[in-house]
């Protein structure tokens, strides 16, 4: 799948922060969004490299160093289970076992319609609602969830996809 | 009786986040105004009185901070503030973010009057990116309302705040590394001294203060220091955000005035927690964030109060209570532990690059079953003492905190722990 985004899309990203190299993370968070599939091309690395006046290796290594990048594509959303000890003691392992069967693939994967890659991570700030599952930016504490409830948030997502 | 109380807290989900005037209508930017008829040194006097201690975690008394930052004379000097919030089972910060974003804005402002600064930064963890747009709409309302922005309250002091974000690393709650964060470079801690105070963003003279301490300012100033202090501890005034997790029945926030409750309160009162949750009984309470000691059943009466949890080697830390029963093992919570702090350890110094990974290899044998020899233990020892004096900063000083403490706690649980009390380490004595 190539890139989705466009040169003046990533430009205008870059113009919403005044193209501050100091909003740098910002810029890369936006773009990595926008790219359709959660990851920085470096064909954009490269040209907000040269539009903020930095260079490339910098942004490399801000892309490497900070956990919510990639440098290769991933799904268009990012399901995360947060394996931190709070959410770990409420049955993060069970809500992961179930996510791997709804999805079909194991952490680390993306389903094969590109729609979701499933991964863990550390706590989120939403510990009073352990265990809890992103979907990109939203939080859901599995306890408010059955196998049912679960599976039909899934396929709102997959609606909501191909409405697109 | 009601033992909570809400001063940081006061209107949460009762008003519009982002509603200047009911934010006025619950008090708000009185302190502002009030501020405007004060001297800067008269209200660093009001802040040093109130005993506020910082509420990020390390609990360094503001007002100190305060006074030995508006001593320094070079200008600019910012105002940052730490909204990193990385700390597993902690989730008070976001509280003030979302519900009463012109609280912290107001705090900020007023600390920017006092040292003539005209930049505050919010720095926010990338995770909490809806949570950024709530605050830059609340900056927007603020400006509408001539709170933010050149000429404050026709005043000739101005003062702008911009919101920095994260992408997920919890060494850039440390403060230095969330200057270098804020820079838009990579997270990783300075070298200290030079103080921040002196030398930090963009090597200018810095203050860096968490959510809830900011947020806590206005209270200081509309009722005094003296009044703060006398509605907590002695030693620590006014209250803290206490966040419940894990195994209770009712985790959540709860501010509390410190030292007028227990930890007993805390988990098992029906105003706070509510007790175990299910069928198990209560084990130990993790207290302060990864970082912090834990406490058994035994320490259950303590008070929460700085003072009152430092003298039985606990911390208040950043109000984090990560409660477990009995069906959780403690070896088990201490390789969760150990998982985090190998993950988010930057890299730059070895005691903790190395040392966490050691520490939780030799967790995950004993999960196993294999005991540890006595020279096994030894060299263990050696490490955590060499972590926690030769790690760069907090987060490897403090990797092995929670182990240290679970040692004592539970004996019987971990492998042969009476042998490790006894082992002299030699050139390496543990702190
Ligand atoms: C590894 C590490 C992580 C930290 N994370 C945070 C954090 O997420 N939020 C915070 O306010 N302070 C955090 N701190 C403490 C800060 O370094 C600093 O003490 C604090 O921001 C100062 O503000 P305060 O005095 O108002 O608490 C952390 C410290 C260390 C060593
Ligand atoms: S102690 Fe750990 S987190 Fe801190 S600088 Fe060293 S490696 Fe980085
Ligand atoms: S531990 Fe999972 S959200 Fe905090």
């Amino acid at each position: 799948m190539k890139p989705e985004l466009t040169e003046e899309k990533v430009i205008a990203i870059m113009d919403g922060y005044g193209r501050s190299s100091q909003q740098l993370i910002a810029i890369l968070l936006d773009i990595q969004e926008a790219s359709g599939q959660n990851y920085i091309d470096e064909t954009w690395a490269a040209l907000a490299a040269q539009v903020l006046g930095v260079p490339l290796a910098k942004i490399y290594e801000i892309i490497t160093f900070y956990s919510m990048f990639s440098t290769s594509p991933r799904g268009r959303h990012i399901v995360e289970v947060c394996r931190s000890a709070p959410c770990e003691f409420k049955g993060a392992a069970l809500l992961l076992g179930n996510l791997e069967e709804l999805l079909g693939i194991k952490v680390g994967e993306t389903s094969q319609d590109g729609l979701f890659t499933l991964k863990t991570g550390e706590c989120c700030g939403a510990c009073d609602k352990s265990s809890i599952f992103k979907i990109d930016e939203d939080e859901y504490g599995a306890a408010d969830f059955d196998q049912k409830s679960l599976a039909g948030l899934f396929n709102s997502k997959r609606q909501e996809s191909e409405a697109l | 009786m009601a033992k909570t109380l809400k001063l940081v807290s006061l209107g949460a989900g009762e008003i519009d986040p982002i509603s200047v005037s009911e934010y006025r209508g619950i008090g708000g930017y009185r302190a502002l105004e009030k501020a405007f008829s004060m001297r800067p040194k008269e209200i660093i006097g009001e802040v040093l009185e109130a005993k506020l201690l910082g509420r990020g975690g390390a609990a360094y008394p503001a007002g100190k901070k305060w006074a030995q930052l508006y001593d320094i004379h070079e200008t600019p000097k910012y105002i940052v503030c730490n909204a990193d919030e990385g700390e597993p089972g902690t989730f008070k910060d976001r509280l003030i973010m979302e519900k009463l974003p012109l609280r912290l804005i107001e705090g900020m402002t007023i600390a920017g009057l006092v040292f003539g600064s005209e930049h505050g930064y919010i720095y926010v963890r990338g995770e909490y990116r809806k949570i950024q747009k709530v605050l830059l709409r609340a900056i927007e309302a603020a400006k509408k309302e001539n709170l933010l922005g050149k000429g404050i309250m026709g005043s000739s002091f101005s003062f702008d705040i911009e919101i920095v974000s994260g992408a997920g690393a919890y060494v850039c709650g440390e403060n230095s590394a969330l200057l270098n964060s804020t820079e838009g470079r990579v997270g990783r801690p300075r070298i200290k001294p030079p103080h921040l105070a002196e030398v930090g963003l963009f090597l200018m003279p810095t203050l860096v203060n968490n959510v809830e301490s900011l947020a806590s300012i206005p209270s200081i100033v509309v009722m005094g220091g003296k009044e703060y202090l006398s509605l907590g501890h002695p030693d620590s005034g006014g209250t803290k955000l206490v966040c419940l997790s894990g195994r209770v029945t009712s985790p959540g926030v709860y501010e509390v005035p410190l030292g007028k409750v227990s930890l007993r309160d805390l988990i098992f009162d029906e105003e706070f927690g509510g007790g175990i949750q299910g069928e198990g009984e209560f084990k130990f309470v993790h207290l302060g964030g990864q970082s912090g000691a834990i406490a058994s059943k035994a320490l259950l009466d303590t008070v929460y109060s700085y003072s009152d949890l430092r003298k039985v080697g606990l911390t208040v830390g950043s109000g984090a209570l990560v409660v477990m029963d009995s069906g959780v093992s403690i070896l088990e919570y201490l390789k969760k532990v150990s998982e985090f702090f190998v993950h988010e350890s930057c890299g730059k110094c070895v005691p903790c690059r190395q040392g966490n990974r050691v520490l939780l290899k030799f967790l995950a044998r004993l999960s196993r079953g294999s005991l540890a020899s006595e020279g096994e233990l030894l060299n263990l020892k050696r490490l955590i003492s060499a972590m926690s004096r030769a790690s760069f900063c907090g987060l490897g000083q403090t990797s092995a905190t929670a182990l240290k403490s679970a040692w004592k706690a539970f004996p019987a649980e971990l492998e042969r722990p009476a042998a490790f009390d006894k082992l002299q380490v030699g050139a390496f004595p543990l702190p």
